[in-house]
């Protein structure tokens, strides 16, 4: 019964979606106010029948019904609850059907606080969001229905991959939709803005919060992303730019791009054509995403079935979304005034530079990630395009982009003053060198690279640093006026200071983890010793364990530095019965920022076990940076000009809001 | 500055960004990118000594040996051919003898082709796709993998088969990729 009731509840709400993309535009045409409103409730509404279909699907993975497909494919009634419960977004279907519940989520929060809004501009961005929805239940409903019942129901279920057995997959994939899905409101209201023929800054500023919450969650959802491959896969590696996490990193460059044009639109009412581009291209990448990541192009750990029908469908919608509204944008973009006149060097002009930089990077990942699958359409030929490439393309973008980071918040709107930015940032410049020279001496090899690399992070960070120093007037007042000044600061500069930093964080992380990573391989028979980074790591032993649903080996190593005895690490390798996999449990041991790492292999003939040790310099740094940056994110969030008062329509629309 | 003295620094600015990453693009696509081959497309082939590419096919049962420090020899075979691959380190988890395989590296002067790296698999009803599609192309994929797979998982089969006409889609470029390597004639 429950099966079906999910079912039900699914396809209600695309009846309610269906309604929510027509009558709203209707009302908006005929100026009627009362059927305009009704995008507000059915929003509501579909928020509410896709939470019961969600919850009676989890509710089917909680009591292990093997009767339904999805559960006998993806559970076993001897997986821990947490896998249970994760293993609902762990496949195909369920992970789809995640996507259209954060999907609605969004709807409804828009719906119920969007108050502000004006009436009719509302109405288009809930029915643009009912589009989306739309064609999402249909892809769900037609080939990928999670309620698919079996005609005789086995005992026993098959388990969810090992590979996603871990407490990642709790965290990661509802994140990353967060992130995706999230860009979807900036869509809608691009397009509200296109149909509606008119847009202002007060619309950058209601669109901001949302690109903002979205920009946060993919953050968090790709650094979490990454920290698991990390510790799941067994090599150590934190990045592989293999397709699928490039379709994660093409939205979050375009959505970054995005916060910063959008904010040029709020403060200077300039850039709208290219803002406007920019959410579409932005949420038009999340789709490209979800059309890689679930159509079965590719194969990796992301692309659970191949069913081509499946990626079919996902290619129509792809193309009729960003088809149909880039086709909007031709036609309407023109008839949108241009506004504020700026110089090229201003702070405009800065985050003009910013946008340049990061679309074009993102152009390059996206060359690279769909130039293997346009070759091989055409021409047959399979090739693989991997790190050297983006490495070649990707970076050398990137470098001037973090060079311009501390010089923008120093710049004047309107009109700057590059010189006198310079001389402010002094500080910082002297830091870098510092750090560039500090790191020179005390490296033994690595090249000149390393060191130009941390000296580049160390500028970002205190750039930001500086940045705040200016404002508040350090040590050019009176301690108390610092104070109260820097208590006086917009939480927005403290949000882009922390995220500029993060950013500078995270390269230093990347750069000593690339370049001063040490690492062991060989054979060890307990009691053998590996020296590593100067720590002796001991092979005390091996012992057998079992685990709910699996065996393990697990090994255990005494670490040691100077004598001085540290910790035990235990790395294990886990078979799981039931699909005859088996997994690498990595062991780290962090000290600061750096860490060891150890995974094991395969089992020699004569006793011995083939074993992995890395020492990983200020690793976590790598992490810690894109957490910083949401950190930064979350503050800009609670700035009160996205609160207070400052949502205030154009003038001309005070005439609809009045007929509310 | 006037209006459009502006806008020409910007434009300009633009343009001179994009052609770099062009330039950048063009020249990564030129030197980082590599190519796949199975063992038969390189018997045909003449792949020059110390030229990367990947390498896909099936591991030949029996053919797997542990050398000292982590040397690992293994055959990789797709019907026709089968080519020496010498490795250093560990193994994916899921490497198995008679599975699919994909390695990226090099021929040597002895005609050994040198891996650096062997890409894991992460399920056991997945096979790198690359291989797949050449194994079908041969006419293979049949009865060398489904069939095997079909028999362990009992239930699976479907799936599998499921994957078989995924492959079956996607194997439509192939007859023109087979021309073109000339193997489609020893068929």
């Amino acid at each position: 019964m429950i099966a079906e009731g999910g079912h039900y509840a699914l396809v209600l709400a695309l009846g309610l979606a269906l309604i929510q993309s027509t009558v709203p535009l209707l009302g908006a045409r005929w100026r009627d106010g009362a059927l305009m409103n009704i995008a507000r409730s059915t929003a509501l509404a579909q928020l509410l029948f896709v939470a019961l279909s969600f919850a009676a699907l989890v509710t089917l993975h909680v009591t292990s019904d093997f009767s339904v497909l999805n559960v006998f494919d993806n559970s076993n009634s001897l997986q821990p609850m947490i896998y249970k419960i994760t293993g609902v977004w762990g496949n195909h279907e369920g992970s789809m059907l995640l996507w259209v519940s954060i999907l609605a989520l969004f709807g409804g929060l828009v719906a119920a606080f969007g108050n502000n809004l004006p009436l009719s501009l509302r109405a288009h961005v809930l029915a643009v969001q009912a589009w989306i929805a739309s064609a999402f239940y249909l892809f769900i409903l037609i080939t990928s229905n999670p309620f698919l019942r079996i005609a005789d129901p086995p005992i026993e279920g098959r388990d969810l991959n090992p590979v996603l057995q871990d407490i990642g997959l709790a965290v990661h994939p509802p994140m990353l939709y967060l992130g995706y899905v999230g860009f979807s409101i900036s869509f809608s209201f691009a397009i509200a803005a296109l149909l509606e023929g008119r847009i202002d800054p007060a619309w950058a500023r209601w669109v901001r919060p949302w690109t903002l919450v979205a920009w946060i969650f993919l953050t968090l959802g790709i650094a979490m992303g990454s920290y698991w491959a990390y510790y799941e896969l067994g090599w150590g590696g934190w990045w592989f730019w293999d397709p699928v996490e490039n379709a994660s990193l093409m939205p979050w460059l375009a959505g970054t791009a995005l916060l910063h044009s959008s904010l040029v639109m709020e403060k200077r009412n300039a850039l709208k054509v290219w803002t406007i581009l920019l959410s579409i291209l932005t949420f038009s990448l999340s789709l490209l995403g979800t059309f890689l990541v679930r159509s079965g192009v590719l194969t990796s750990v992301h692309a659970f079935a191949t069913d081509p029908t499946r990626g079919v469908f996902i290619l129509l919608i792809l193309c009729i979304f960003i088809g149909g509204s880039l086709t909007l944008f031709a036609g309407r973009a023109s008839a949108l005034k241009q506004g504020g006149l700026f110089a090229p060097i201003s702070r405009e002009g800065a985050l003009v530079l910013n946008n340049l930089f990061l679309t074009t990077a993102c152009a390059t990942v996206f060359v690279g990630t769909l130039y293997p699958l346009a070759l091989e359409v055409l021409t047959g030929d399979k090739i693989s395009v991997g790190a050297p490439f983006f490495n070649l393309t990707f970076a050398p973008l990137f470098v001037p982009l973090l060079v311009a980071v501390p010089f923008g918040p120093m710049l004047a709107w309107k009109r700057g003053d590059l010189l006198g930015a310079a001389q402010r940032l002094m500080a910082a410049g002297i830091a870098s060198l510092f750090a560039i020279a500090v790191v020179w001496a005390l490296a033994r090899g690595g090249g000149a690279l390393a060191p130009l690399g941390i000296g580049l992070g160390v500028f970002v960070v205190a750039g930001a640093l500086n940045d705040l120093a200016e404002r508040v007037g350090l040590f050019r007042m009176p301690f108390a006026t610092t104070l109260r000044r820097a208590v006086g600061l917009p939480r927005s500069t403290w949000g882009s200071a922390f995220a500029h930093a993060g950013l500078g964080i995270a390269l230093i992380g990347i750069v000593c983890e690339t370049t001063w990573n040490s690492e062991y391989i060989g054979t060890m028979r307990p009691g053998d010793v590996a020296r590593v980074a100067g720590y002796e790591l001991k092979l005390d032993g091996q012992s057998q364990r079992q685990g709910p649903n699996f065996r393990e080996m697990v090994a255990s190593f005494t670490v040691t530095l100077d004598g001085e005895r540290l910790s035990v690490m235990t790395p294990s390798k886990r078979t799981f019965t039931t699909r005859g996999m088996s997994t690498t449990e990595a062991a780290l041991f962090s000290r600061g920022a750096s860490q060891l790492y150890i995974s094991l292999g395969d089992a020699t003939a004569d006793g011995g076990i083939t074993v992995r040790i890395y020492h990983k310099p200020l690793v976590l740094l790598i992490w810690f940076g894109p957490v910083l940056m949401a950190f930064g994110g979350m503050l800009s969030l609670s700035d009160r000009r996205l609160r207070v008062g400052a949502p205030k329509p154009a003038r001309a629309l005070r005439g609809l809001q009045a007929a509310e | 500055m006037t209006r459009k003295q502006r806008r020409l620094t910007m434009i300009g600015g633009s343009l001179a960004v994009l052609a770099l990453a062009l330039g950048l693009v063009l020249n990564g696509l030129r030197d980082s990118i590599v190519f796949f081959s199975t063992p038969s497309m390189v018997a045909k082939q003449h792949i020059a000594e110390g030229r990367r590419f990947r390498l896909g096919g099936l591991v030949q049962p029996g053919s797997l040996k542990h050398g000292d420090n982590l040397a690992v020899t293994f055959d990789v075979a797709d019907g026709d051919a089968k080519l020496p691959v010498s490795y250093n380190g560990i193994l994916p988890d899921l490497f198995r003898e008679g599975q699919g395989v994909v390695a990226e590296g090099a021929l040597d002067a002895s005609g050994v082709f040198r891996a650096d790296t062997v890409l894991a698999k992460h399920d056991e009803t997945y096979m790198p796709k690359e291989v797949a599609d050449a194994l079908k192309k041969q006419g293979h994929w049949k009865d060398d993998y489904v069939a095997k797979a079909g028999a362990a998982v009992n239930k699976a089969g479907a799936a599998v088969n499921e994957v078989g006409a995924a492959v079956n889609e996607a194997g439509a470029v192939a007859p023109q990729a087979a021309a073109r390597t000339g193997e489609g004639a020893t068929r």
